[in-house]
């Protein structure tokens, strides 16, 4: 057969405008922080793009009295206003979305593709959703007069850095409340970006505040005696940490932590679709995706044909250059990440699972790894149980469907789980005995603004997007 | 000469069964008309075979269809009523006056009808269809969070079924540790419960020092959630929630609450995980 070679098809950067140093966003303005700075560096090339201030305890106590004091105006203009500002900020998000997705992919990582087609548009469309429920919470569900909680500190991760953004802020700001976010250290850009967005839309001097750090920031934040309530995506490790430090405090807290969700391909499934979906299930966003579809359990009288088809499959995946639109699977975040992804993928190895990976040149530079997959994953193995958070897949095998709900669920996490068969009964008895927060069947990795989205378990609790998302902002 | 009644031993309620503490402990409870009652004082290991019976009886419970949890939840409701006598005068045993008795036993039946009556609504209300932006079938139903360990308010009667009957009416199992002072109550009422179709396991009623045993529940990996109403010592409480983080299990904090007002649904909801199904549409 003959194939074509991609000829590069690369992004332009032109879009972006890169400052050599970034202050913190605080009442309206940009600060220089108080703590010794870090450094942004696009992990695709290991270039130093910027230098971030770092919030320290008071730039952090700063940002929350600014919260305060906005609150006091922002919980009391009616909703169809605060709705108007939010559908101002998701104009502008789509008018410079393009500024918006080639900055996520420099910062990130992600393939252009990505940030361009998935990333962006979700965050316009999530800020538009919530805008529209402004002025009819009282129809929502929670009470005739549901009331804002008043200053909400958010910890964000690094997988998604705007969509998070937009999932934290744009719920907070539509009940009334107001938000000081700390984005993570590796990908502050797209929320300073943002903060810039919110000037431009006019939005009250305080009612969103930027806080750049890592993880001391994150903790003075959430240990705030200002904040009236906590919203985290991020590891479950850290998300109990919060859970301890606001125990015996009135704080609300939201907690959208990790994954090991099962992706369950049945004999009857059509299979190329099935392998179509697994793919993107794992190597989506270079499977920094708490949803992640880690376990392939498939069906054991097709296992061998899926396998084949899967290896097929990611012979094709392209990874390099995010900002190629070609590309598939961009770098990983940071060399911290790739660490850890090297070191559980070695334990797999290790433990006795086989490994595969499609030849596939990396880049020199820059964080890489290659799409790969483990097979004769026992359940007991590092790599079935403990969250990789990379392009890595374990494939298990299973017999009966009572096996494979006994196999997915058989995990400390619930955040989500696939099933892949041409049985409507099937499906419908599947997602009622799957307990994870989000069932995809016959689909994977689709997001909404309208549907809520949070797991069972160790992976969290509270529920983000929809009528849902409003309930962790509300009284 | 007159008749020598018989007395009750009172025990705990596990697994639908009635056993004495593994410890052979009890502690000296006094009755307002000056008889005394040896109650068991639970142990850590009651506590732990109490969370392995709301466990096994999960699955059958939450898997019951909602009509016929309503149905059981009635069923505890009518047999409740037609032990009215009974529970007034184990009211006034633990210190209620005869009045106030009468009224705690009707809003305790009325609150189980409240209950009964929700199970299959509470999807209809706190789910929803989700018009995604694209063309996929997407819907989000509530479904119960699995083990819910309780400590149960002071209130003896309508304290308990306060906490208990949102529980099992969304298909949570429970381990409910009951007023300390008054358990007497608490274990007439698992003999209700024992006559009325709940299966056993659903839910589970220990007396004893709450101090001592929640400590076991809130850190015990197989509970998915743990109800603080009845702690009123906030160290108590901060330490509980601490330990419960270990899993996150889902928390209610103890706070002032007007038991005699119409409950709102978050009884309910704090126990209910949301899951959202999709589908995609085509020819």
């Amino acid at each position: 057969m003959t194939t074509f070679e991609y000829a590069p098809a690369p992004e332009s950067r032109a879009i972006v405008n890169i400052l050599p140093s970034y202050g913190l966003f605080v009442d309206g303005e940009f600060v220089d922080g108080h703590g010794e700075g870090f450094k942004t560096i696009n992990p695709a090339t290991e270039e130093v793009l910027a230098e971030i201030s770092e919030a320290t305890e008071a730039d952090v106590d700063l940002a929350v009295h600014a919260a305060r004091k906005a609150f006091r105006s922002w919980s009391r203009i009616s909703g169809a206003e605060r709705g108007k500002f939010l559908f101002r900020i998701a104009r502008i998000i789509a008018e410079r979305s393009r500024e918006l997705a080639v900055l996520e992919s420099i910062d990130n990582g992600k393939p252009i593709r990505e940030s361009r087609d998935v990333d962006v548009p979700t965050v316009a469309a999530h800020f538009f959703y919530y805008a529209g429920w402004a002025d009819k919470l009282d129809h929502a569900g929670f009470g005739p007069n549901p009331k804002p909680l008043g200053v909400a500190g958010q910890v964000i991760p690094w997988n998604f850095p705007l969509l998070m953004l937009a999932w934290k802020i744009a719920p907070a700001l539509a009940c009334g409340n107001t938000v000081v976010l700390k984005p993570a250290e590796t990908t502050p850009l797209t929320a300073l970006l943002f903060a810039e967005i919110c000037q431009q839309a006019d939005l009250p001097p305080g009612v969103v505040n930027i806080v750049t750090g890592a993880g001391a920031t994150g903790r003075a934040l959430v240990a705030h005696e200002g904040v009236d309530k906590v919203a985290f995506t991020g590891s479950t490790e850290v998300g109990k940490a919060i859970a301890r430090e606001v125990a015996g405090s009135a704080k609300k807290v939201t907690l959208e932590l990790g994954g090991k969700a099962a992706n369950i391909v049945f004999d009857d499934a059509p299979l190329d679709q099935a392998v179509e979906g697994v793919v993107n299930g794992i190597f989506f966003n270079q499977g920094h995706v708490c949803c992640a579809g880690s376990r392939l359990l498939v069906q054991e009288s097709v296992a061998d044909e899926v396998l084949a088809k899967l290896k097929a499959r990611m012979s094709t995946l392209r990874v390099g250059d995010p900002l190629d639109k070609n590309t598939d699977i961009g770098a990983i975040n940071s060399a911290e990440q790739l660490a850890k992804i090297r070191a559980l993928s070695d334990i797999g190895e290790a433990e006795g699972a086989g490994r595969w990976s499609p030849a596939c040149e990396l880049p020199e530079r820059g964080f890489w790894f290659a799409p790969t997959i483990f097979t004769g994953v026992s359940q007991a193995h590092r790599i079935a149980r403990e969250e990789i958070f990379g392009p890595v897949l374990s494939v298990l095998t299973f017999r009966t469907p009572k096996e494979a709900v006994e196999k997915a669920n058989n995990t400390p996490f619930g955040l989500s789980a696939g099933v892949w068969t041409e049985k409507g009964s099937r499906i419908l008895w599947m997602a009622s005995q799957l307990r994870a927060g989000v069932v995809w069947s016959n689909t994977f990795n689709r997001f909404d603004p309208a549907s809520p989205f949070g797991g069972y378990k160790e992976s969290g609790y509270g529920r983000e997007g929809g009528r849902h998302g409003l309930e962790g902002y509300l009284q | 000469m007159s008749r020598t009644d018989v007395r009750k031993t009172y025990k705990l309620y596990i697994g639908g069964a009635f056993p004495r503490s593994e410890s052979g402990r009890t502690y000296l409870v006094e009755t307002a008309d000056g008889t005394t009652a040896n109650a068991s004082k639970a142990s850590r290991k009651d506590a732990r075979d109490a969370v392995g019976a709301a466990r096994k009886a999960f699955g059958g419970w939450s898997g019951r269809t909602a009509y016929n949890r309503g149905q059981v939840v009635y069923r505890v409701a009518e047999v409740l009523e037609s032990r009215r006598a009974q529970f007034e005068a184990e009211l006034v045993g633990a210190g209620s006056a005869a009045a106030q008795a009468g009224v705690e036993v009707d809003a305790a039946v009325d609150r189980l009808v409240w209950y009964a009556g929700w199970t299959d609504k509470i999807a209809q209300v706190h789910g929803s269809a989700n018009p995604v932006a694209g063309p996929y079938f997407n819907h989000s139903a509530p479904e119960p969070a699995g083990v819910v360990a309780v400590v149960a308010p002071a209130s003896p009667l309508l304290g308990l079924v306060s906490v208990v009957a949102p529980l099992i009416a969304v298909g949570n199992t429970c381990v409910v540790i009951a007023s300390q002072p008054a358990p007497l109550v608490a274990i007439a009422f698992a003999e209700v419960l024992a006559t009325s179709d709940v299966p056993g396991g659903v839910v589970n009623i220990l007396t004893g020092d709450a101090a001592e045993i929640a400590p076991w529940l809130a850190s015990h990996m197989d509970v998915n959630g743990l109800d603080l109403t009845g702690v009123d010592d906030a160290d108590l409480a901060r330490d509980l929630e601490v330990a419960a983080a270990d899993n996150l299990k889902r928390i209610r904090r103890a706070g002032v609450e007007d038991l005699a007002a119409s409950p709102a649904l978050d009884r309910m909801t704090t126990f209910l995980e949301t899951k959202t199904v999709w589908h995609p549409m085509g020819l």
